[in-house]
């Protein structure tokens, strides 16, 4: 397959560096878990999945639709959570933004703030159903981390557009 | 108000149509690939085990690396303190030394009595060794789960289903062993059950997971059981994991039927953690000689 020529006054296609910027920066995402603190209830925000929903809300051409596919498998490894859970959740995801993007065309940080917070809620409750008995005492602090999330999710939307601009070289 | 965030129309372009109507293919596809994966993961949970094992062979060394920087960190408070206070600790350990020194001889003799009426008894011994002692690097913080990753694996003798304990108590057992790391399933884990018994009277119990850190504690024989606070539960050693006599848990809440109960140990990365050799416990050659005597008792 011939890749389509370049014109005398295209830009110069980025680096490969800066293409998989933001791919690294998910999977950095998802390793803050092997960080050296043993926890004895689940408190951590799912980190993967706020970077990738911050690149996706607000960045929308950076990944293609399947991306939640390998990017969650990687997220699976390490989680603790059964493979095939950010696999399937984090392209649901993907599936009802692009679904909302069609719909709402014109949408504000706000309304972004929600679906990413629905998408939380969402991704973190399927994964609790799927992972632990439903006899477990965990959803107090399902709840606590689901807040967590949502309250750090523009921090997370700032950082993405910042990792942006620095990979096209704006600042 | 943001401009229309995305031109779904790729334009007259052939190419770019298909290529993102494949997009949308492999999506579905690997969606329902992952649906798969997640229904055969939730069957047969150890299935995925070799892949997380090869993951964690690359993660182990950065965890325990950090945490070593860590300790290293939170050892400069402790030292200062230790050079300031000598003196004082100094005298008081004396004083306990002295006080302890007596208690000591007491034991000595128990011990020796314990062990001239347990030969006596011709009762077989099973002392779970130790495997190896290692340190707990990182958790699985953000899931519901509760698992943690050891820093030490097959190479170390490390296998499936040998039970890890802390300085203060139990911790968990392994799961899944990688040639250098392990992973352990905590107490606290909702799919953790421990066979216990109260030390005051031996009432035998069930230690399970809650998910919250804390565990809950039901009687195994039969309900109606009054648990008190601060009633200690250790291991029975039934079941064939764990060695007897490892503390495990606390009772906070004075309860009927089941008790919410503190594990003694709390895993952190600046402890070690031991790993044991599972206990099972072999027949003890008594009662295949005793059917005759009785008979003949007869």
């Amino acid at each position: 397959m011939r890749a389509p020529t370049r014109g005398p006054f295209d830009a110069a296609p980025p680096p490969a560096a800066a293409r998989m910027l933001p791919a690294a920066s998910v999977v950095i995402g998802s390793l803050i878990t092997i960080w050296p603190f043993i926890t004895s209830f689940p408190i951590l925000p799912p980190l993967g999945l706020m970077m990738l929903l911050g690149w996706r809300l607000t960045r929308p051409g950076v990944f293609p639709i399947w991306a939640p596919l390998p990017l969650g498998f990687f997220d699976d490894l390490i989680s603790g959570q059964p493979l095939g859970n950010a696999m399937l959740l984090w392209t649901l995801c993907f599936f009802m933004v692009d679904l909302i993007d069609q719909r709402l065309v014109f949408r504000d940080f706000w309304q972004d703030w929600l679906i990413a917070s629905g998408a939380f809620g969402f991704c973190l409750l399927a994964g609790r159903l799927i992972a632990t008995p439903l006899s477990a005492h965990v959803d107090t602090v399902l709840l606590l981390q689901c807040a967590i999330a949502c309250l750090l999710f523009p921090l997370v939307a700032r950082l993405c557009i910042w990792l942006d601009r620095k990979r096209q070289g704006t600042t | 108000m943001m401009a229309p965030s995305r031109n779904r129309r790729p334009g007259f372009s052939r190419r770019a149509q298909y290529s993102l109507f494949l997009g949308y293919v492999i999506a579905v596809a690997g969606s329902l690939v992952g649906a798969v994966l997640l229904a055969l993961a939730t069957l047969d949970p150890p299935a995925f085990a070799a892949l997380r094992a090869s993951m964690a062979e690359v993660t182990t060394p950065v965890s325990s690396g950090i945490a070593g920087v860590g300790r290293g960190i939170a050892a400069i408070p402790s030292s200062i303190g230790s050079y300031v206070a000598v003196h004082d600790k100094n005298v008081a350990l004396q004083k306990e030394l002295d006080d302890i020194h007596a208690m000591l001889m007491r034991a000595r003799s128990l011990s020796y009595e314990n062990r001239r009426l347990k030969a006596l008894l011709q009762m077989r011994e099973h002392t779970a060794g130790p495997v190896v002692a290692a340190r707990l690097v990182s958790s699985s913080a953000s899931s519901t789960r509760r698992y943690a990753v050891l820093n030490a694996g097959s190479w170390q003798g490390v296998k499936t289903g040998q039970p890890v304990r802390g300085p203060e108590g139990l911790i968990g057992r392994i799961l899944e062993t990688g040639p250098n790391s392990a992973r352990v399933l905590l107490l606290s884990d909702p799919e953790s059950i421990v066979p216990v018994r109260r030390t005051r009277d031996g009432l035998p119990a069930l230690a399970a997971g809650r998910g919250d850190g804390l565990l809950d504690i039901r009687s195994a024989t039969s309900a109606n059981i009054g648990f008190e606070k601060d009633d200690v539960f250790v291991t029975s050693g039934a079941g064939g994991i764990y060695s007897p006599n490892v503390p495990v848990a606390r009772v906070i809440k004075r309860s009927r039927d089941i008790a919410l109960a503190r594990t003694f140990a709390q895993p952190d990365t600046l402890d070690f953690a031991l790993v044991q050799q599972a206990f099972m416990p072999e027949a003890p050659p008594v009662p295949v000689v005793a059917p005759p005597v009785t008979t003949r008792k007869k």
